[in-house]
Order: structure tokens, then sequence, then C-alpha cells
């Protein structure tokens, strides 16, 4: 019985399908100009089944996504037919990919670069705090990309001890629970690593159940998660001012 | 009328107008001021000295020209400072808002469709919301089938990214991967 059957963590349309390749394309180190198609596939849909698998909410673009990387992987393999007119070049049926990644990925790092700039409201302010900018209910920012946390989730899963115990009675692990549990544990401890949140885990719905925990802390701003100095330490912390839970 | 008394009522009228201020607005607000005969370029030729004033003497405040017109700012060191004095978290920018903002500012005047043809995901929710806080507005309607709506930003846009007008915004980075190396071809 999957008590978390129910349970559906609502991101609302902040990542997208390119957003994901281009991770992949960083991940991998690769040139985004000669994406390897069937390596960036295969990880591609490792992703789309995990998300599946948090219950997620996979946006149809998501699959449209897919669909098309399979189709462009296929037409990759199959020799291309002989053309009578041998003026005509061969497309590289990447091509129109590739052109939709360097679009976004143009506009991205202009995003980037306007944050960075001094923003009413954060950096500067006027009489009275009259102009700000003001958080809207869109903002469903996690300080790390869902994809890092995803990332993450996945190490785990292959590093996690193989579960010995065998227990026959049906456990219905609740998510509401497991937050409750994260909070106290925030209340002793300023800075836990992300890891060690899953330390009392001793099943696949254990650690599901903590880290959709996890996200909905961090969507609600209640936590944050962040990359520490060493590499790849995820940390999590309070966010200020604290919030109770209803 | 001296200049130093003109200059004093220019810091008042900005001061007191939150706003950023036009030189022209500037300008027929200080002509109805006794004894004063002045044009467009010495209204902006003061507000140079009075920029230049405030950057001269460690000040917490400092004008500057944005949106088109002359406002008073705090500095941005003491936005730690003023955020407590608030009692409010800075404010965050989630990257969906940020990427189809982004896209409005550089593509304008833009439908929906095409912001979402770039990003590859709906956009209704952000553009709500980026309308909610007055980053963007509607221009109006494409004429083609459909008649979908076009938006545009604001000047409260450049207002909140210091901006002083649209051309201001950096030029989109067209980055062509060499390998390993990034090349950066500015268009």
């Amino acid at each position: 019985m999957d008590a978390n059957a129910g349970y559906k963590v609502k991101l609302d349309s902040f990542e997208g399908p390119l957003d994901l390749l281009l991770h992949l394309i960083k991940e991998n180190e690769v040139d985004i100009c000669d994406i390897p198609i069937s390596t960036i596939t295969s990880q591609y849909l490792q992703y789309i089944e995990m998300m599946k698998l948090l219950n997620l909410d996979l946006a149809g673009d998501f699959l449209l996504m897919a669909a098309t990387l399979i189709h462009i992987k296929s037409k990759m393999l199959l020799p291309q037919p002989d053309d009578e007119d041998d003026e005509e070049e061969e497309i590289d049926p990447r091509e129109d990919l590739v052109r939709r990644l360097l679009e976004y990925r143009k506009y991205k790092e202009a995003s980037k670069e306007l944050v960075e700039r001094e923003v009413t409201g954060r950096d500067v302010f006027l009489l009275g705090f009259a102009e700000e900018v003001e958080k809207s209910s869109v903002d469903s920012d996690l300080d790390l990309s869902l994809f890092d946390l995803l990332q993450a989730l996945s190490d785990l899963l292959k590093t996690s001890p193989p579960i010995t115990s065998h227990n026959v009675n049906l456990e219905t692990v609740s998510v509401k629970e497991k937050i409750v549990i994260i909070l106290d544990r925030l209340e002793s401890q300023e800075h836990i690593t992300f890891k060690s949140l899953f330390d009392r885990d001793t099943s696949k719905d254990h650690i599901i159940a903590t880290f959709l925990a996890i996200l909905e802390l961090a969507k609600r701003k209640t936590i944050r998660t962040f990359q520490g100095e060493s590499f790849g330490t995820i940390n999590v912390t309070k966010a200020y001012p604290a919030r109770t839970i209803h | 009328m001296d200049r130093i008394r003109l200059k004093a009522a220019m810091e008042a009228i900005i001061f007191a107008s939150v706003q950023p201020l036009t030189v022209d607005k500037i300008l027929s607000l200080c002509c109805t001021m006794k004894d004063c005969e002045i044009d467009k370029e010495s209204i902006r030729s003061l507000l140079e000295e009075l920029e230049d004033d405030f950057s001269k003497c460690n000040r917490g405040v400092y004008l500057t020209e944005v949106a088109g017109g002359y406002q008073l700012r705090t500095k941005s060191d003491f936005a730690p400072l003023i955020h407590k004095l608030n009692e409010k978290k800075p404010p965050k920018f989630g990257r969906a808002l940020m990427e189809t903002l982004a896209i409005v500012a550089y593509r304008q005047p833009v439908t929906r469709s095409e912001i979402e043809d770039i990003r590859g995901v709906d956009s209704g929710g952000t553009l709500r919301a980026l309308l909610e806080k007055r980053l963007v507005r509607i221009l109006g309607k494409k004429e083609v089938p459909g008649r979908p709506i076009i938006y545009g930003t604001t000047k409260h846009f450049l207002e909140s990214f210091s901006l002083r007008n649209i051309s201001q915004l950096p030029a989109l980075k067209e980055f062509v991967e060499l390998e390993d190396q990034d090349e950066e071809v500015f268009k």
C-alpha cells in the first residue's frame, strides 16, 4: 500500500524539457552542437522515470520531448535513403533541437544577468519601500534546481544498503510525518546535510517520503537547500524567518 | 534664483516624488517658482551636479537616472540593514519568472506562444505573475488569425532593474562552443 499515492508535489512549469536537456548536456560535458543523442536520450528517459516514481506532475512537454529524442535517435541510426537529388544536403536530425537549445540558453543567460542587476526592493530602496517587487505565488524556486536534488536522490538510492528486514506488516509511510521529523531536527541543528536526513530510512518508501518532504518544505520556503563548499555536499537549513506547519 | 536654492528644490521634489521624475517634469515644476527662469540644459547640468554632490559625500543615498527620469535611491551596501528594518525577507526571483521576463524584454512585442516556443513549457502562469507585478503589460493584439495578445515590459520593469531605457539591456550573448572553450559572439 502506497501512502504516497495521492501525494503529488506540484512544481509549476518552471523547469521544462529544454532545461533538463541543458542540464544533462552540462553534466556530461558534451558539445551542445554535437550531442551524443543515444546517451542523452537514455539519461533523459531515466529522469522521466524518476519523476514518475516520485509522482511529480509531469507536464506533457516532457513526454513530447522524450518522443522527439527517440525519433531523432532512430533517424540517426537508420541509413539515409538514397536521394536522386545529390545536391540535397543531409540534414542533421539534431539540428532543430540544437537550434531550440541554443535559443533557450540565450535567454536563460540573459535572465541570469538581469537578476544580477541592482533591483529595487532587494538591493536599493525608495522612500518608504514604496515600490517593492513583491514575491509571487508562482515563485517555486528551490535554491538548488530540482534536477540537482533528483541527482542526489538517485545517488542515494544507489548507495543505500540493501533492505534486510522483511517487515510483514504493511508500513505506511507518511510524508507529513517526515516533514515533522525534518523540522524537529532543524530545531536542534542549524545545518544538516541532505544525506543525513535519510539516515533512519530503511526502505525505498521511506527514502522517497523523506525526499518528498524536503521538496515540499523547500517549495514552501520553510527550508533552504544549497550546495556546501565541498563539492557535492548538499546542505539544508531553516529558512528565515521560521514558519510553522499547519 | 541662485543655483544652490534651485538644486535644493530639485532634490526636494525628487525625494518626494519617489517615482522617477523626467527632466521635463522637473523643469515645469521649477518654472512655477518665483524668480526662476531656467531651461532644459541648465536643469540637466544641475542634475549632474546634484548627482556628483551625493556621490562625493559618502552618503547613504544617491541620485540616478532610471526609466527615463531621476530618482533617489539607497546605496546597495546598506540593503541588509534595510531588510532588517523592513522585517521582510529579500525577494527572490524564480527562474521561470526571470526567463519569461527576459524573453519579453528582449523580444517585445511578443506573444505567449512565441515565449512558450522558446522556453519549451507552458508560460501562462509566469506571464500572469509578471502582469500582477506590473513588470509586463499587454500591448495589444497581433493582427493574425486568433488575435493573440502581445506583451511588452513596463516602466516599472525599467525602474526595478535599474535600467535607463530598454536599449540599456545588455546585448544577448550567442555562445558557440568550440570543443572545450566557449567563444562568445556578441550580436
